[in-house]
């Protein structure tokens, strides 16, 4: 087999793996947060199908594919079909350029085929040199999905929902985008492995702990980016029913709440990626991760988690914003913070050099 | 050695493969029967009042077009961070220039209220 095959096959094999590790992280997310708010609210949460609940995210799967697949008289037809195709594509798409941890080397398995045994595989989609330019075009598409939802279902509440929610992720992806620049300005590269490897060494060492207001930046824009509490504006039950999504039902309306896991996790490995170290332990007198592949993988795995837990914890514990606050929040302070602590990180680099 | 962008085809193919199955399937599987009531406006229970195509604020508009300005300036942020090393003091002046003149722009679209909602 050609060599280019054999990459062909195994890239392929890495795309399959991501994305069906994906679904299975974003069904067990929607299981633990439920476990976890309830615990916040002293309730017990789903924990009757299976052993602690955990096949509920199944039975919700199934329910979901056989529930009545409904579009509204009035709605505009294509668009309501291609909305959640939009919105959970350009979510997927965007996990490209996350890094998994360091490269893992396929143990010599007789049932895998030769030239499969001892490859070393990098665990991640596609490396790009412009990394973080591409995650920074796919994160403005991903609005599309959800505008498109909010006006083609001929709803009021759907239509503000989706014109809040536009007005939203644009305020604050102008601050997520420059909540990067002080973490390229201090490795100088646009690619994910090249940043988690200028980490190495210390916990201290740590983009969060080098450039702390870029990292306070992103989480919160990270937040808003996701739709989480307290940003979930544009589904704001008590104001506007369920905002964009309020006319979907079945699988359209389960892949809606896809994209917006998915983009959850993406912006919880994205921040583990640049600013909590990636696969790095922090420990140096631990054996170096990026030589153990799992290794490295399960320590990026436990931040991930925690960082997801970090989510669930905010909505367990804040309000939700008011529509100005939220406003003026994003352009009058996050915005100006993160331009300036650019400028800040600039000039203490070359005062360094 | 495979271009890096395949992958990323893959991943394309692999995302809109999905989510057309999903909405096939399930429209497969629940097939709608439509009612009158069920194919109404959801209000909350009430009669809807007209169409939701309707005027909207142009506060929205605004905050589109200042944030397509911001935008493409942060897009010229990351090249000049990734050679910033070689730049220095140069490239400090320089960017001081560039976001002094933008932060001009900023200052005026808050004076003028179109940060206030």
């Amino acid at each position: 087999m050609s060599p280019l095959i054999q990459e062909l096959i195994e890239k392929a094999l890495v795309v399959g793996i991501v994305t069906h590790g994906l679904l299975i992280v974003f069904s067990f997310c929607t299981l633990i947060e439920r476990r976890v708010l309830a615990f916040m609210q002293f309730r017990l949460g789903p924990n009757r199908t299976g052993p602690q609940g955990i096949l509920q995210p199944f039975a919700d799967g199934i329910k979901l594919f056989f529930k009545e697949e409904f579009i509204p008289a009035g709605a505009n037809k294509p668009l309501f079909v291609l909305a959640p195709a939009v919105a959970v594509a350009t979510a997927f798409m965007s996990t490209a350029i996350v890094t998994y941890g360091g490269a893992l080397t396929v143990p010599a398995f007789g049932f895998l085929p030769e030239w499969l045994q001892g490859r070393v595989i990098e665990l991640q989609i596609a490396d790009l040199e412009v990394g973080i330019l591409y995650l920074f075009a796919l994160s403005s598409l991903g609005v599309y999905g959800i505008v498109m939802a909010g006006w083609a279902s001929n709803n009021k509440y759907a239509l503000l929902g989706g014109l809040r929610s536009s007005a939203q992720m644009f305020s604050y992806e102008l601050a997520l985008g420059l909540s990067w620049v002080p973490v390229i300005l201090v490795t100088s590269s646009f690619r994910l492995p090249d940043i988690v490897a200028g980490q190495a060494g210390w916990f201290w060492n740590w983009n969060c702990f080098v450039v702390f207001p870029a990292f306070l930046v992103y989480v919160v824009a990270g937040t808003a980016e996701a739709n989480r509490t307290p940003f979930d504006l544009p589904e704001a039950e008590t104001e506007l029913v369920a905002g964009f999504h309020t006319e979907y039902s079945s699988m359209k309306f389960a892949l809606l709440q896809m994209a917006e896991y998915v983009n959850m996790i993406t912006i919880s490995a994205l921040g583990v990626n640049m600013f909590l170290g990636g696969w790095n332990t922090g420990l140096p007198f631990l054996p170096p991760t990026a030589a153990y592949g799992l290794v490295g993988f399960f320590t990026f795995a436990a931040k991930v988690a925690g960082f997801l837990f970090f989510f669930f914890w905010l909505r367990g514990t804040l309000p939700r914003f008011r529509y100005d606050q939220l406003m003026h929040f994003g352009w009058k302070v996050l915005v100006p913070v993160a331009a300036v602590f650019i400028l800040v990180t600039a000039g203490v680099l070359a005062a360094l050099a | 050695m495979l271009p890096v962008y395949v992958p990323i085809l893959i991943l394309a193919v692999f995302a809109v493969g999905f989510a057309a199955f999903t909405i096939v399937v399930s429209h497969l599987l629940g097939r709608p029967r439509p009612t009158e009531a069920k194919a109404a406006v959801y209000e909350c229970g009430m009669p809807a009042i007209g169409t939701a195509r309707e005027r909207f604020p142009i506060k929205f508009y605004l905050v589109c077009m200042i944030f397509i300005l911001l935008d493409v300036d942060a897009a010229f942020l990351y090249p000049w961070a990734l050679i910033y090393p070689q730049l220095g003091w140069f490239g400090f002046v320089e960017m001081l220039v560039f976001m002094t003149l933008l932060g001009g722009g900023f200052t005026y679209a808050w004076k003028v209220g179109a940060l206030d909602w």
